[in-house]
């Protein structure tokens, strides 16, 4: 039997299709279907159940030194509050989870984990943990992700509180209801972390006096893909280094002294022969996981981690990797989608403009969850 | 005169002489979900009973669709790319293909409507 969030019941009662995803039965989509539950989110607003995935808090002295062994980012210098979204990287380089940690204090953390990786995470980051940091799991919680254009203007009622001060990749608390200005949709946003019985009231008050679309994980993937954003167990793995995964940018680069650093520093100064990249198609068709990426010879040169039709482009988008040497931006390839050969071109991320706020929207707010 | 049968697969189809249209049922179509390509064959193309003959892309998965006779393809709804949803409607204007059966065909495995909506509440 699978596992069921706190929102299960509106679920149940309210999606369209639904189904097991990383051990959990979650919705797909509900009655207004994908493409329309897609739009709200960029035209208005969406809620998604992401209770799924893992609320963990890292405590302790030198709990920043710490997740700087664990991760390739920096948060030394990171303001208290702010989030930042990076992997956990493997001896070998490869990117065991990638997840957003929020600076709460200079002994406290706060990470959100992918659901399909919540036991190997804890379990990993258990087995580095040091003497005097503590890893507690907040298996209490639900988590909400309210996304797009409407998302301030709403939550700011719905909670009474002044959200406009709330900077991106920033966090705050309001008693036990702990919010983030971020998402995974490329539109502005928050994710709520409430206690399970708080979950349902808020999500319903969202949808009944506000109006938002609930929007399931096939919205949530076709939203993500539009921006490039990776998707575990797909686009990034055990196998695939931040350097190959086009995810140079969480690498700091003060030092290496981080579990598998000195594979990811090797990428880094020698280049890599691979890459992720993201592919528009030309001709007509869908492009999914697994399909073949060819050179105008025929010879396969890569294979597409994650494809689907773009809602917002109306037409078919990819990503996937390729030898390092087709990744430019513009160079025509080839999918072999069951035996059809689909001209496609290697684009530009994101396909669609990012709106979430800027980060260098001034705020006052600081750590204060938990 | 014509009839419209269905399949295990959730095909309908309309058998017109030795013309066989192939579409999906209403029932498939709301399974589906939203649409966003329709793959056809190339006219002329000759299959198998059983085989697939074309691919639905939904937003969330590809399915095949299967012919229930074998034959040869003499036209396809060229329609059906860029109006994917289109395949939904009735067989007038949602079906994907129209195949000459070949002589050894065999209809006994298909339902009538009656069967086919007891066999969709039997599998619900």
């Amino acid at each position: 039997m699978d596992k069921q969030t706190a929102l299960y019941p509106y679920h149940q009662a309210n999606a369209k299709s639904m189904g097991e995803f990383a051990g959990y039965t979650m919705p797909f989509y509900y009655e207004a279907g994908v493409l329309a539950e897609h739009k709200a989110v960029r035209e208005n607003a969406g809620l998604f159940d992401v209770s799924h995935m893992g609320q963990i808090a890292l405590k302790g002295e030198g709990v920043i030194n710490f997740i700087e062994t664990i991760t390739p980012s920096a948060f030394d210098k990171a303001a208290l509050g702010m989030a930042k979204y990076t992997v956990l990287t493997n001896e070998a380089g490869g990117i065991v989870d990638d997840l957003i940690i929020t600076k709460l204090a200079d002994d406290h953390c706060f990470a959100v984990i992918n659901a399909g990786c919540k036991e190997k995470d804890i379990a990993w980051i258990e087995s580095h943990l040091p003497e005097g940091i503590t890893l507690t799991c907040y298996d209490e919680r639900a988590l909400i992700a309210l996304q797009g254009p409407k998302a301030e203007e709403i939550l700011s009622k719905a909670l009474g509180e002044d959200l406009s001060t709330l900077g991106y990749m920033r966090m705050t608390h309001y008693g036990d209801v702990w919010v983030s200005r971020l998402g995974y949709t490329g539109e502005d946003g928050f994710e709520i972390s409430v206690l399970e019985k708080e979950a349902l009231p808020l999500w319903n008050r969202l949808i009944d006096e506000y109006g938002v679309v609930p929007c399931g994980l096939a919205a949530r993937d076709s939203l993500r893909l539009e921006m490039g954003y990776p998707l575990y167990g797909h686009d990034i793995d055990a196998t695939t280094s931040p350097i190959e995964a086009d995810l140079s940018w969480v690498v700091r680069k003060r030092d290496a002294d981080y579990i598998g650093g000195e594979v990811v520093a090797a990428h880094v100064e020698k280049g890599v022969s691979r890459k992720r990249v993201a592919l528009a198609l030309i001709d007509k068709g869908i492009a999914r996981e697994g399909v073949k990426i060819l050179n105008a010879d025929g010879a396969e040169i890569g294979a597409l981690t994650s494809g689907g039709h773009s809602p917002s482009l109306n037409k078919a988008i990819a990503m996937g990797y390729v030898l390092s040497e087709y990744s430019a931006a513009d160079t025509e390839v080839f999918l072999d989608v069951r035996g059809r050969k689909l001209k496609a071109v290697i684009a530009k991320l994101p396909f669609v403009e990012a709106k979430t706020k800027s980060a260098k929207t001034a705020t006052n707010n600081t750590g204060k969850a938990a | 005169m014509s009839e419209i049968k269905y399949t295990k697969d959730h095909e309908e189809i309309k058998i017109d002489g030795d013309i066989v249209w192939i579409g999906i049922t209403k029932h498939a179509g709301e399974a589906l979900g939203d649409l966003v390509f329709v793959e056809l064959p190339d006219v002329g193309a000759t299959f198998d009973k059983g085989a697939d003959f074309a691919v639905i892309e939904s937003v969330k998965a590809a399915a095949e669709v299967y012919t229930p006779v074998g034959g040869e393809i003499v036209e396809v709804n060229d329609a059906l790319p860029d109006n994917p949803e289109q395949v939904k409607e009735d067989m007038s204007t949602g079906w994907i293909v129209k195949i000459r059966m070949n002589s050894a065909y065999d209809l006994t495995d298909l339902m009538d409507e009656a069967a086919y909506k007891a066999f969709c509440d039997a599998n619900a």
